[in-house]
C-alpha cells in the first residue's frame, strides 16, 4: 500500500512535469511550424531559436494584471477557466503510454525493498474510453460559462457557438470511436492497445486502421475531423473567430484566466491525439516487426538528426548557429545512445513509438491550422449532421456486421 | 473508505438538489442540477456500476444539461423577478408537512421491506459494459426495443413540430 502510494506520487510528478512542459513547448512548435509554412522566422529573440519563448510567455501571463470587468457574473467568471483547464488536464491520467516498468529489488540501510512493477499510466480503469468521452463532454461547461458570465455579446455568441458545435460533433466522434471498440471487445485503453499487437503476413501491423475484416480508416478520418471541432481548432474555431467575435468566449479574460483557456486548448489537443493513437494507430506497437529491425529505427533517426545539426553548425547560415546547432547535435546523439542502450530498449522503445505517433498527429493539427481557412457557421453544422453523422453510422453498421460475420 | 465517499457524495447530491430550488437564476439552478448528476454518478461508481456511472455523466451532465444551458443562454433568461411573498399557509404548515411526509416514508419503507439487507459496497462486479450489454440483449430485450421505439416517436414528433414552425 505504501509502495503503491509512493510509486503513484512519483509517476504523478513525472507525468505532470512532462505534460506541462509539452503544453508550453507545443505552442512554441506551433508558432515555429506555422512561421516556416508561411516563410517567416517565427519566435527567435528569446533564447537560441526562440527556445525560451514559452518561459517568457508564462512569466508575462503570470505577472499581468488580472482585470475583472464590472459587468460580469463574478462567481461563474472565476469558475469557468478552472472548469475548462481541470477537465482538459484530468484526461491524461488514464492514457497508457507504454508497457510496464520493473524496478529490481534493492536494499537501503539494511532494509530490503522488493521488486516493484508498475504500469506506465496513472490509472487503469475498465471504462477508459467512456471516461474520456464523459470528461470531454463536461469540458464544454467551461467555455459556455465563460461566454455567458462575461456578459458581453461577442463572448455570449462564442459560448453559444461552442456548445452547439461540441454537441453536434460529439455524435460522429462517439460513433467513430465505437467502431474499433467492436473488434477490440473492451473499453479498457490498455486492452484496446493489446488487441492491436502482432502483424498480418509478418509485416502489416494489426492496428485498427489496417484491421482485416474492415479497415477502420474511415472512422479514423471521421474521428480526426470531429476532434478538430471538439478542440475548437482551425478550420472549426468558430467560437473564437477573430474577425467576427474578436476572440469569442475569452474576450474578457486576461492574465491567468486567459492562460487557463489557452492551456486547456493544447491539453485537449494532446488528449484527442493520444486517444487516436491508442484506438486507431496501435498505441506503442511499432510500424514493422522487431525482426525487420524496428528497434534500429529510433536510434538511426536520432543519429541522423544529430548529424544534420552538426553539419549545419559547421556551415552556419547565421552566426549564432555555430554554437547552438552543435549543442543540439550532441543532445540528439545522446538520445540515439539512450534508445540503442540494450537493457532499456524494452521500456524506452514503446514510449518512443507512442510519442512518435502522438507527435505526428499533433503536427497534422498544426499543419492544418497553417493551411486551411475557417468554415462558415452553417457549413460547419451542415457538415456534421448531413455528412459526418450518417457516414459514421454507416461505418459502424458495416463494421458490426463484418465483425459478427468473421469473429 | 467507501462509507466516506458515499456520505460525501450523498451529502453533495442533496445539497445541490436543494440549491436547484433555492437559486434565483436559471443558470445557477441548471449547474446545481449538473452537480446532482455528477454526485449520483459517483454513487453508482461506489456501488460498482462503472458503465452506468459513465453513461450517467455522458448522457445527463454532458448532453442533456448542456442543451438546457444552451437554451437558457439562447433565450438570455434573466433572474427570477416576480417572486411574490409565500402565503401564510405555506409558512405555517410547510415544515410540519415536510416532517410528516418524511416520517410516513420511513414508516412505509420499514413496513413494506421489513427485513431488507443494507447496501454493501465493493462486492458487486456485474456493472461492466459487457454484463450490461448482455442483460440488455437477453433478459431485457423487449423493454429495450420498446424504449427505442418510444424515443423514435419522440424524434418524429419533434420534427413534425419544428416543420410547422418553419412552414
Amino acid at each position: 500500500m505504501e509502495a503503491f502510494l509512493i510509486i503513484t506520487a512519483i509517476k504523478l510528478a513525472v507525468i505532470l512535469g512532462v505534460f506541462m512542459t509539452t503544453l508550453a513547448y507545443l505552442q512554441w512548435v506551433e508558432r515555429k511550424v506555422i512561421a516556416h509554412v508561411q516563410v517567416r522566422m517565427g519566435p527567435s529573440r528569446v533564447g537560441p531559436h526562440g527556445l525560451l519563448q514559452p518561459l517568457a510567455d508564462v512569466i508575462k501571463l503570470i505577472t499581468k494584471e488580472g482585470v475583472m470587468p464590472p459587468h460580469v457574473n463574478k462567481f461563474f467568471y472565476l469558475l469557468a477557466p478552472f472548469l475548462a483547464v481541470f477537465m482538459a488536464l484530468i484526461c491524461i491520467s488514464i492514457v497508457p503510454f507504454g508497457t510496464s516498468l520493473t524496478v529490481p529489488a534493492f536494499t537501503i540501510g539494511g532494509v530490503a525493498y522488493g521488486p516493484y512493477t508498475t504500469m506506465m499510466e496513472l490509472a487503469d480503469i475498465n471504462t477508459g474510453v467512456l471516461f474520456i468521452l464523459a470528461v470531454s463532454s463536461l469540458g464544454v461547461y467551461g467555455i459556455a460559462l465563460a461566454g455567458w458570465s462575461s456578459n458581453n455579446k461577442y463572448s455570449l455568441l462564442g459560448g453559444l457557438r461552442s456548445s452547439a458545435q461540441m454537441i453536434s460533433y460529439e455524435l460522429p466522434l462517439s460513433l467513430a470511436l465505437a467502431a474499433p471498440l467492436l473488434s477490440a471487445g473492451t473499453l479498457n485503453l490498455r486492452g484496446i492497445v493489446d488487441a492491436q499487437g502482432g502483424f498480418y503476413l509478418g509485416f502489416i501491423p494489426r492496428w485498427a486502421i489496417f484491421e482485416m475484416p474492415f479497415p477502420q480508416i474511415i472512422s479514423f478520418i471521421i474521428f480526426m475531423i470531429a476532434a478538430f471541432a471538439e478542440t475548437n481548432r482551425i478550420p472549426f474555431d468558430l467560437p473564437e473567430a477573430e474577425n467576427e467575435l474578436v476572440a469569442g468566449f475569452h474576450v474578457e479574460y486576461s492574465s491567468m484566466g486567459f492562460a487557463a483557456f489557452f492551456m486547456a486548448e493544447y491539453a485537449n489537443m494532446v488528449t484527442v491525439c493520444s486517444v487516436a493513437t491508442l484506438l486507431f494507430l496501435g498505441g506503442w506497437h511499432p510500424l514493422w516487426p522487431e525482426s525487420l529491425g524496428s528497434n534500429l529505427f529510433a536510434p538511426v533517426l536520432m543519429f541522423l538528426t544529430g548529424a544534420i545539426c552538426v553539419y549545419h553548425g559547421l556551415n552556419p547560415a547565421r552566426p549564432f548557429d555555430r554554437i547552438t546547432l552543435p549543442v543540439f547535435g550532441v543532445v540528439f546523439f545522446a538520445l540515439a545512445g539512450g534508445l540503442a542502450f540494450r537493457p532499456t530498449v524494452p521500456i524506452v522503445m514503446p514510449i518512443f513509438w507512442f510519442v512518435a505517433k502522438l507527435s505526428f498527429l499533433l503536427f497534422v493539427f498544426i499543419w492544418i491550422r497553417a493551411t486551411l481557412p475557417r468554415f462558415r457557421y452553417d457549413q460547419l453544422m451542415g457538415f456534421a449532421w448531413k455528412f459526418l453523422f450518417p457516414l459514421a453510422l454507416a461505418n459502424l453498421l458495416v463494421t458490426g456486421f463484418l465483425v459478427a460475420l468473421f469473429a | 473508505m467507501e462509507l466516506f465517499f458515499f456520505s460525501l457524495f450523498a451529502f453533495l447530491a442533496v445539497l445541490c438538489g436543494i440549491n436547484v430550488v433555492l437559486q434565483h437564476h436559471p443558470i445557477s439552478s441548471a449547474l446545481s442540477l449538473v452537480g446532482v448528476m455528477g454526485s449520483l454518478a459517483m454513487l453508482y461508481l461506489g456501488l460498482g456500476a462503472e458503465f452506468i456511472a459513465m453513461a450517467q455523466i455522458i448522457v445527463y451532465a454532458g448532453a442533456i444539461m448542456v442543451l438546457f444551458i444552451f437554451v437558457i443562454m439562447l433565450l438570455n433568461a434573466g433572474t427570477e423577478t416576480g417572486r411574490g411573498k409565500a402565503s401564510w399557509t405555506a409558512h405555517l404548515l410547510g415544515a410540519p408537512a415536510l416532517i410528516a411526509l418524511f416520517v410516513l416514508l420511513c414508516l412505509f419503507s420499514t413496513r413494506w421491506f421489513p427485513n431488507s439487507e443494507s447496501v454493501k459496497f465493493g462486492d458487486f462486479t456485474g456493472g461492466g459494459a459487457q454484463q450490461i450489454g448482455y442483460a440488455l440483449f437477453t433478459d431485457y430485450l423487449l423493454p429495450f426495443e420498446v424504449t427505442s421505439v418510444l424515443i423514435l416517436i419522440a424524434i418524429i414528433g419533434a420534427i413534425v413540430l419544428a416543420r410547422k414552425e418553419i412552414d
